[in-house]
């Protein structure tokens, strides 16, 4: 590692931090200037005066803005985003712990598969490049990037859930998050494959793949050794921005496969107005999407030193 | 020709021959005339696009779902409020008892092509609603994205050094902020607001639409800014730009009548790419249940509400599923073919 890769990372690092401050600001700020308060009557429950004064000093609601905006930033940098309001005796620290496991378990193998195949058949339609194999497999992702995950996920448990019955379609019970994850996976799969196709392609025609060929290198070595290595690049960067979709995107798959995760307790949380917990996941999987993103960009730049730092 | 040099017999000579500076005749002239007629680039580029069969298909589609989505409705016998208890969640093509009855006396009674929603909604005008909506955001978002990119962009690059680097550094770090969460954010928080509103307007167009358009005009035109920036970062140091600048044109004049129209095909590709992002972003958003106000359909909650009665009914769920998707890939194939048509990197 040298001088300049860790000035970089330093610079990135800082950045990071940046962003997930701003994240904070305008989440902070944005759930406070929402008219209602969360024990207003407005919610549709009546709530005496007194009951609602003693209720918003218990949680600070009392205190001057800024005041509020200070205690709340000190407590994220604990882990510590205040109880929860709908769920009475569990913080939203809990709540988010309790459905991260789900969560993470979609989330982790939709990227495993999304990366695994997306390379895959991204590197085998180039190397077919213009038959059927590559028609077949421009088709098929041309037509999954332009499906929306809900249609995906209904489609999916209509078919493998209700008239096959090859799986579970509760997410909770076993086997129950096969379908979910190839739900959610499916979208990047398809993007990863293309940027793949295209990046091999691009690859496959410069100078050093020619010059590796002429030396009598096997096929295979050309292809896995130099020629991928180098493709590589345009699918790390676009790892950050999976993980950004796979986080908001299990929102949508977890309420369809009924996934007790952290997407399913978010949406709960908007429509029982419970902002705290509202405040607290999207803060999270703000801290989250940004650190792989500092992440990715650290390591492309590690295997690719190309990359000008800037 | 040919024959009078030969008069020559010295090739050296330096005597002037007078008949090589006689006026060429026509036919001479018009052996100098280009075979090619000059195509201008963009008329270049509109003929590769329709030579691209695919895009052109796609651009038809589009065309044709726009006429029905916003003509149709104008003329159709169904609204997309009007309920009718006894009709509802009927199959395609089937009548109401009191249709049915006027049917009988002799009157015609137009069909519910997709049926009925639970509340006897006809779901054939609720899906095309939902259609328009969806078109609608697309194309406004789209707009949105042009026009602060273009500004944005073009006084980044323009300016360049200082101006250039704060203006970018923005761009970085509006670039990094999850776009997804923050449009959750605010329209969680828009739809508190709009629900405490009594504007008209703001009621009709929902939390979810005003949320996607602030969002898209906040966070989304950095792409565009960045591109743009970096097409007239090239195109500054072009030579006419320099004689446009000595002989005293304005930044804003060499903007406008260099820069921009040189920055044509990015516009272009980057914003027919950001058309379907935004009808995404809508639909899901519809989907979780922040996108339209109530009455008003949208192909996201349409497709939210038929999940219940899904096994029973699959084909509610179908007609806003194929409607979304055949919008999304048509505008996605266009976009490539037009990246494919602008993109001089790729000709020949």
């Amino acid at each position: 590692m040298n001088a300049k890769l860790a000035k970089y990372m330093f610079k990135r690092l800082g950045m990071a931090l940046l962003t997930i401050f701003l994240v904070i600001v305008i989440t902070f700020f944005t759930m406070h200037a929402i008219p209602a308060n969360p024990f207003s009557s407005s919610t549709g429950r009546a709530i005496s005066e007194d009951i609602l004064k003693a209720m918003e000093a218990k949680y600070g609601f009392d205190q001057p803005v800024h005041i509020q905006f200070v205690r709340y930033l000190g407590g994220v940098l604990r882990f510590d985003f205040g109880p929860s309001i709908s769920v009475t005796g569990s913080t939203v620290y809990d709540l988010i712990k309790g459905g991260i496991s789900y969560s993470a378990r979609i989330g982790f193998s939709g990227a495993a598969i999304a990366i695994i195949l997306g390379i895959f058949l991204g590197v085998i339609a180039a190397l077919n490049r213009g038959r059927w194999i590559d028609k077949t497999v421009q088709v098929i992702t041309t037509a999954l990037v332009s499906m929306p995950s809900f249609v995906m996920a209904t489609l999916l448990l209509l078919v493998f859930g209700k008239y096959l019955r090859w799986f579970n379609t509760i997410g909770s019970q076993a086997g129950g998050l096969v379908l979910p994850t190839v739900a959610l996976s499916l979208y990047p799969m398809a993007y990863i494959t293309r940027l793949e196709r295209s990046s091999m392609l691009d690859v496959l025609g410069q100078d050093y793949i020619r010059t590796a060929r002429a030396k009598g290198l096997p096929e295979y070595k050309v292809v896995f050794k130099h020629a991928l290595k180098n493709a590589l690049s345009p699918v790390i960067t676009y790892a950050g921005p999976m993980m950004a979709y796979l986080l908001t995107g299990s929102m949508v798959v977890e309420s369809i496969f009924l996934v007790p995760g952290l997407g399913q307790r978010f949406i709960k949380s908007m429509s029982s107005f419970d902002y705290m917990m509202t405040m607290g996941v999207t803060i999270f999987l703000a801290i989250i999407i940004v650190l792989l993103n500092f992440l990715c960009d650290i390591l492309n730049k590690v295997m690719d030193p190309r990359i000008d730092l800037g | 020709m040919e024959g009078k040099k030969e008069k020559f017999k010295n090739p050296l000579s330096l005597q002037i021959d007078p008949d090589l500076f006689a006026p060429a005749t026509d036919e001479e002239k018009a052996m100098q005339g280009v075979d090619k007629e000059s195509v201008s680039f963009m008329r270049d580029a509109l003929r590769r696009l329709a030579a691209n069969r695919l895009a052109m298909v796609c651009l038809c589609v589009i065309v044709l779902v726009s006429l029905i989505a916003f003509i149709v409705p104008s003329f159709y016998p169904y609204t997309y409020e009007k309920t009718d208890v006894q009709g509802a969640l009927m199959p395609p093509f089937q009548y109401s008892p009191k249709e049915q009855a006027k049917i009988d006396k002799g009157q015609t009674v137009f069909p519910h092509i997709m049926g009925t929603d639970e509340l006897g909604r006809d779901y054939a005008i609720r899906v095309i609603y939902g259609t328009r909506i969806s078109l609608l955001v697309g194309i406004i978002a789209a707009v949105i994205v042009v026009i602060i990119g273009i500004i944005y962009g073009s006084i980044s690059g323009f300016f360049g050094g200082r101006v250039d680097m704060i203006m970018m550094r923005i761009v970085d770090i509006i670039y990094s902020l999850p776009d997804v969460l923050i449009v959750i954010l605010l329209s969680v928080a828009i739809k508190d607001i709009v629900r405490s509103s009594n504007s008209i307007m703001v009621m009709r167009l929902g939390a979810g639409m005003i949320s996607i358009f602030l969002v898209f005009g906040l966070l989304y035109w950095v792409g565009m800014a960045r591109q743009v920036r970096g097409q007239i970062l090239s195109i500054k140091e072009q030579e006419y730009v320099l004689a446009s600048r000595s002989i005293g044109a304005s930044p804003a004049r060499i903007i406008r009548k260099h820069m921009i129209p040189n920055c044509v095909s990015v516009i272009i590709i980057v914003a027919a790419l950001q058309i379907p992002n935004a009808i995404f972003t809508e639909s899901f958003l519809s989907f979780l249940g922040l996108g339209v106000s109530m009455p008003m359909p949208s192909l996201g909650s349409l497709a939210s509400d038929a999940r219940t009665s899904m096994q029973s009914r699959p084909y509610l769920l179908v007609f806003p599923a194929l409607s979304i998707f055949l919008i999304v890939l048509s505008f996605n194939l266009l976009g490539s073919g037009l990246r494919d048509a602008f993109d001089p990197k790729l000709r020949a």
